[in-house]
């Protein structure tokens, strides 16, 4: 029976190392001190437009708030996925319930790693694997800019998930897959800045990525499938291919600049579902930063539809 | 005799079927009233002179348009099956989404009072009636394939 004395040694050493590689790959990992350092002070003004390209109160302004109510950062959405319920929380300068005690440190170790100040990972459904590609500088805006929104006291509800998405440290591998400042589309030498602005603000602060591109079992967007639409992560229904393989191919520059601006498509149908919230921010920005969106979306490769075909009405 | 009662049966039946099928009647009034929005807007983008007696006229038209959208009768129990958008929570909040209906048609009914006289209060009109369009399609459609 010596053998299977050895057997099980090795299951129990193995599975050892298993256990302590996983927890090493699983750890939290801060910026260094080098990418801290080129946070720089933050300008608000300028931040201000960051905030409306990133639609941080879509998520985190109460339910239902409309004005300035929408600049009270309270959280309290819930966000009902396959994993669970995610609530996103209080991030109003509240200096117990939101964030007013966080450093520009602080902020920047989320909004580009995931990691909260006491060394937690935050879930993804904050978008950080998108956010993960914004410059230094604009975050550092973006810090000043929330700087001068208002403290609202109130805890939102805690996130409501199943095993194993309650563990959190599981986070650490998926990042280790999914989390990384390269931009998603290569674009040749030569590209005009107008598209490279565009790509900034898609597949950075705009994270539209994370919800009109399909994603695997593990939740990670499919890059091959960039922008393709997907089934939409709430409720029924889908979020459009806005590749030129969908249904947006024959708009011009111009029609994709004027939806973002005015919620009409070129048919004269109206913005919907989620996208009313994303269109309302879009609005905020300048005619410029529409126009490099615009660009951008001409130039992705164009894709099949990430979603399946409607069924035949019964 | 006989013709004219297989007249009134067929009548009788075309009438029907015209109500037979909501799904139809409320996209067909919801593709009118995107028409009219396209043509306020393209005079909004300068694609279209500002003809004043032009603009009022497709601002009754929204108006009208909005007054013929019944909810009760375009949105009955049921037609949330078939080849249709329309979210299951209109019928979990038909309170919501009347009311939703209503903001459109009394600012549909405001524009017609007040004719804008150039085209800066026409945008002004637009983006709200634009944004009556956009509240309700957040809640109440669902986007499908």
């Amino acid at each position: 029976m010596a053998w299977l004395k050895k057997l099980v040694g090795a299951v129990i050493v193995l599975g050892g190392a298993a256990a302590v590689a996983g927890w090493a790959l699983s750890a939290p990992v801060r910026l260094d001190a080098a990418a801290v350092a080129q946070l720089g002070p933050g300008d608000a003004a300028k931040g201000k437009r960051i905030f409306y390209a990133g639609g941080c109160t879509s998520c985190h302004a109460k339910p239902g708030a409309q004005g300035d109510a929408r600049l009270e950062l309270v959280g309290g959405l819930e966000l009902k996925t396959p994993f669970g319920t995610f609530v996103p929380p209080n991030i109003s300068q509240d200096q117990k319930d939101g964030i007013g005690a966080w450093s520009e440190e602080d902020f920047a170790n989320a909004m580009l790693k995931g990691v909260s100040p006491s060394g937690e990972h935050f879930y993804p459904a904050f978008p950080y694997a998108s956010y993960a590609r914004m410059k230094p500088a604009d975050i550092a805006d973006l810090y000043a800019f929330m700087k001068t929104l208002p403290a609202a006291a109130g805890k939102a509800p805690d996130h409501k998930l199943s095993f194993p998405f309650t563990i959190r440290r599981g986070i650490g591998l998926w990042k280790r897959l999914y989390l990384s400042p390269e931009p998603v589309i290569a674009l040749p030498e030569g590209t005009p800045d107008k598209v490279l602005a565009g790509r900034y603000l898609v597949e950075g602060p705009g994270h539209c990525g994370e919800c009109h591109t399909p994603r695997d079992f593990a939740g990670g967007v499919k890059k091959g499938e960039w922008l393709a639409g997907a089934v939409a992560a709430e409720g029924s229904g889908i979020v459009p291919n806005i590749t030129l393989g969908g249904g947006m191919k024959d708009w011009s520059e111009a029609d994709i600049a004027n939806y973002l601006e005015t919620g009409f498509t070129p048919e004269f149908d109206s913005v919907g579902g989620a996208m009313v919230e994303v269109q309302r921010n879009m609005a905020q920005l300048t005619a410029d930063d529409r126009a490099a969106i615009a660009a951008y979306l001409k130039a992705v490769p164009p894709h099949p539809n990430g979603y399946p075909a409607r069924k035949p009405a019964s | 005799m006989r013709k004219l009662v297989i007249a009134i049966s067929m009548l009788a039946f075309a009438g029907s079927a015209a109500y037979a099928d909501p799904i139809k009647d409320r996209q067909a009034l919801m593709k009118e009233r995107g028409k009219l929005a396209g043509q306020i807007s393209k005079v909004v983008k300068g694609e279209t002179p500002f003809d004043a007696a032009a603009v009022l006229d497709a601002l009754k038209a929204l108006e009208a348009n909005a007054e013929k959208f019944d909810a009760d009768t375009l949105f009955p129990a049921g037609s949330d099956k078939g080849d249709t958008t329309a979210a299951p929570k209109i019928w979990e909040d038909m309170a919501g989404f009347k009311a939703a209906e209503d903001k459109f048609l009394a600012d549909a009914k405001a524009a017609v009072a007040s004719p804008p006289a150039d085209v800066d209060a026409l945008k002004a009109q637009l983006n709200t009636l634009g944004g009556d369009c956009g509240t309700c399609h957040q809640t109440y459609r669902i986007k499908k394939s």
